[in-house]
């Protein structure tokens, strides 16, 4: 019985965190299914969103909910930035070099941080209290509920938008095959440039959810991109269900691998996974081997 | 042209070489101000800049300017090495405040002894100065110290099933190690050891382990944000044990990380200069530790940390030995070890040549957290 308790608690606890991997997943597929590059500054995306909150709400005094969407708008607006900026006068550069400027962006952005916020923990006070929940003998917070929450309204939101409105559906084919979608009349650079703001905004959410839980500073963004791109290697890079359940089943392990085994080899259990999913099957936990047509 | 270049190195070769007489008392520093370890780094460097701005506005000491240079590691262990090579070599400074961390001043000791010049650091690790290294010196007091002090309040409490749950980088493996060695011999018995890793954001997979073996209390060693978290994971568990932190977490940032609420009768060893308005008058830093902090508030806006006294006693340690004369590397050596009793930021200093630390378990005080406040234990 204490054994099933605490296989409980591991459990909900490792979704709650899979949840947060997820959505961070998710905003990696979006920019790689457009582009074929991997954002890694989708991290500092996560911290921005988190760290804006806190300036939103202790130093312009706007309510939560306010400072919640002055922060998703903010970051949104860098991630479009950085678009204009950074990716988009670099036509003909290489995946690789568009990579490395990413990289390069990541690095830009948590130094400003640093330098405006410093350096020191912040902490954003959580949606709807502290008080515990208990549920099947294990414990969670308000706070919980909010990312579970959160994280289903975004799936299904982008489920939505990808499948059943004509910008969605144009941002497929885009990932499909971008010269056809551009011969027939889809603007490749616009749908570039959304599917960046659609990730910038999806990766602040993710920021701003946690922000409660696991407090926040210019350098979380790191370790949180890693564990994103981790869920989105899972589920084969897709923006749909399997970055999701890649998500999940990586927060769920590393909890009940912490718990069970040893809680030293928590990250590494995670990266463990990481290299034997790019070891075995490069294509994803849940996707079929693609052929390519010639 | 050939002239004024010639006359030019004459003026560099002067300022830079350590012959000219009357030049500057050059001090180096190597502070990790940016990255990991930045919350160590910054405040060391505003500390002995302020120190500097202080004493040179005085006129020096006995009439020399003091110069510092000061070199930002960024918690890199091979910067580290590469900058005190060239504070030693390039820029010829008579003694060295720092590296912040214990990788770092394992790194950059066997240069400071091969070159032999002081070096000063400011971080906790026992290997540092045990065993005594000629040419080395700490201002921390060591981790063994705090472990000590959580120990003998556990004991006095009778708590004798000790869970630990520490940190896995150096400041938690040292502790981890201490805790491990000290409650052996003292008849406590380890019911649960986890780890976690400093980026973690929830705890609660080890605690609920914990919470399965039942300790008496719970001794934590880690610096924020992960013990801050933590504390709310204990909460939000419902667990009603003991808590116990570490010194890592002696600062209000812990209480305001981990809300008042959740934080309350969280105990821990913390350095004075936390809980000074709170010291008795007859207290020997009570002093100091406000001056200290009052100036410090005034020249940056913000609280003094505990880790920016590690600087300031560093300073003081070389101060002490240039007012008594000394003028070579080997002298300041010297005096730093003759100096006797100190008062300073972490304790009260008796460095021998047995001891290059020099502090006791009078440099912590034990403190309960009330209502979002520190409260001495006694």
């Amino acid at each position: 019985m204490e054994l099933l308790n605490q296989i409980t608690q591991f459990v909900i606890s490792g979704l709650a965190t899979g949840a947060i991997y997820a959505l961070i997943g998710l905003s990696f597929a979006i920019i790689f299914n457009s582009t074929g590059i991997i954002n890694f500054a989708q991290g500092e995306f996560v911290m921005l969103g988190g760290v804006f909150t806190i300036f939103a709400l202790n130093v312009l005094k706007l309510p939560i909910l306010l400072a919640i969407v002055v922060a998703v708008v903010a970051t949104t607006a860098v991630g479009l930035a950085f678009e204009r900026l950074a990716i988009r006068p670099l036509k003909n550069a290489t995946p690789l070099s568009l990579i490395i400027i990413t990289i390069g962006a990541s690095i830009l952005i948590r130094g400003v941080v640093m330098l405006l916020w410093g350096k020191d923990t912040q902490v954003l006070p959580p949606f709807s209290g502290n008080t515990p929940l208990e549920i099947a003998g294990a414990t969670l917070l308000p706070q919980h509920l909010w990312i579970f929450g959160v994280t289903v309204l975004v799936i299904v939101g982008c489920r939505i938008f990808f499948h059943h409105t004509i910008s969605g559906k144009a941002m497929r084919a885009c990932s499909f095959n971008r010269k056809a979608a551009n011969l027939v009349g889809i603007s490749v650079g616009r749908m570039v440039l959304l599917s960046f703001v659609i990730s910038s905004a999806l990766g602040s959410l993710a920021g701003v959810i946690i922000a409660p839980l696991t407090m926040t500073a210019y350098d979380v963004g790191v370790m949180l991109g890693l564990k994103g791109f981790c869920a989105a290697i899972m589920g084969g890079m897709g923006s749909g269900l399997g970055t999701v359940l890649g998500g999940l089943i990586l927060g769920t392990l590393e909890s009940l691998g912490a718990g069970l085994i040893s809680s030293g080899y928590k990250d590494a259990i995670a990266f463990l996974i990481l290299l034997l999913i790019l070891f075995l099957r490069p294509q994803g936990l849940f996707k079929k081997g693609e052929t390519e047509r010639v | 042209m050939k002239k004024c270049l010639w006359l030019i190195s004459v003026i560099v070769l002067c300022v830079a070489g350590p012959a000219c007489a009357a030049g500057p008392i050059k001090i180096g520093a190597l502070f990790a101000v940016t990255g990991p370890a930045a919350f160590l780094g910054e405040p060391e460097k505003n500390t002995l800049e302020l120190l500097v701005k202080e004493v040179n506005a005085k006129g020096g000491i006995k009439g020399a300017r003091i110069e510092l240079v000061s070199y930002d590691t960024g918690g890199d262990v091979t910067k580290a090495v590469q900058l005190a090579n060239k504070l030693i070599k390039n820029d010829h400074v008579v003694a060295i405040i720092g590296p912040s961390t214990t990788g770092e001043t394992m790194a950059v000791l066997p240069i400071a002894e091969k070159e032999q010049v002081p070096l000063i650091s400011c971080a906790a690790g026992i290997k540092i100065t045990e065993p005594v290294k000629k040419w080395v010196f700490k201002t921390p007091a060591n981790d063994h110290v705090a472990a000590e002090k959580i120990l003998l309040q556990a004991e006095k409490l009778k708590q004798k099933n000790l869970a630990l749950l520490t940190v896995s980088d150096s400041f938690g493996a040292s502790g981890r190690e201490q805790l491990k060695q000290m409650a052996g011999k003292r008849g406590f018995k380890i019911v649960a050891d986890e780890v976690y890793s400093p980026k973690d954001s929830d705890m609660t997979p080890q605690l609920y382990k914990i919470k399965a073996a039942k300790p008496d209390a719970i001794i934590c060693w880690g610096t924020n944000p992960g013990p801050a978290v933590i504390t709310r994971n204990v909460q939000q568990l419902g667990l009603k044990v003991q808590v116990y932190q570490s010194h890592g977490v002696a600062s209000k940032k812990f209480i305001e990380l981990a809300g008042p609420d959740a934080a309350e009768g969280t105990v821990l060893p913390a350095g004075k200069l936390a809980v000074y308005h709170l010291l008795k008058k007859n207290d020997p830093q009570a002093k100091l530790l406000k001056e200290y902090a009052d100036s410090y508030k005034k020249a940056y806006g913000v609280e003094a940390s505990t880790f920016g006294g590690y600087a300031y006693d560093g300073f003081q340690l070389v101060a002490g030995a240039l007012k008594k004369g000394a003028v070579t590397p080997a002298q300041i050596r010297d005096g730093i070890e003759k100096n006797g009793k100190m008062v300073g930021i972490s304790g009260v200093f008796n460095i021998t040549p047995a001891d290059h630390n020099g502090l006791d378990l009078s440099a912590f005080e034990m403190v309960r957290i009330q209502k979002g406040d520190w409260a001495l234990l006694h």
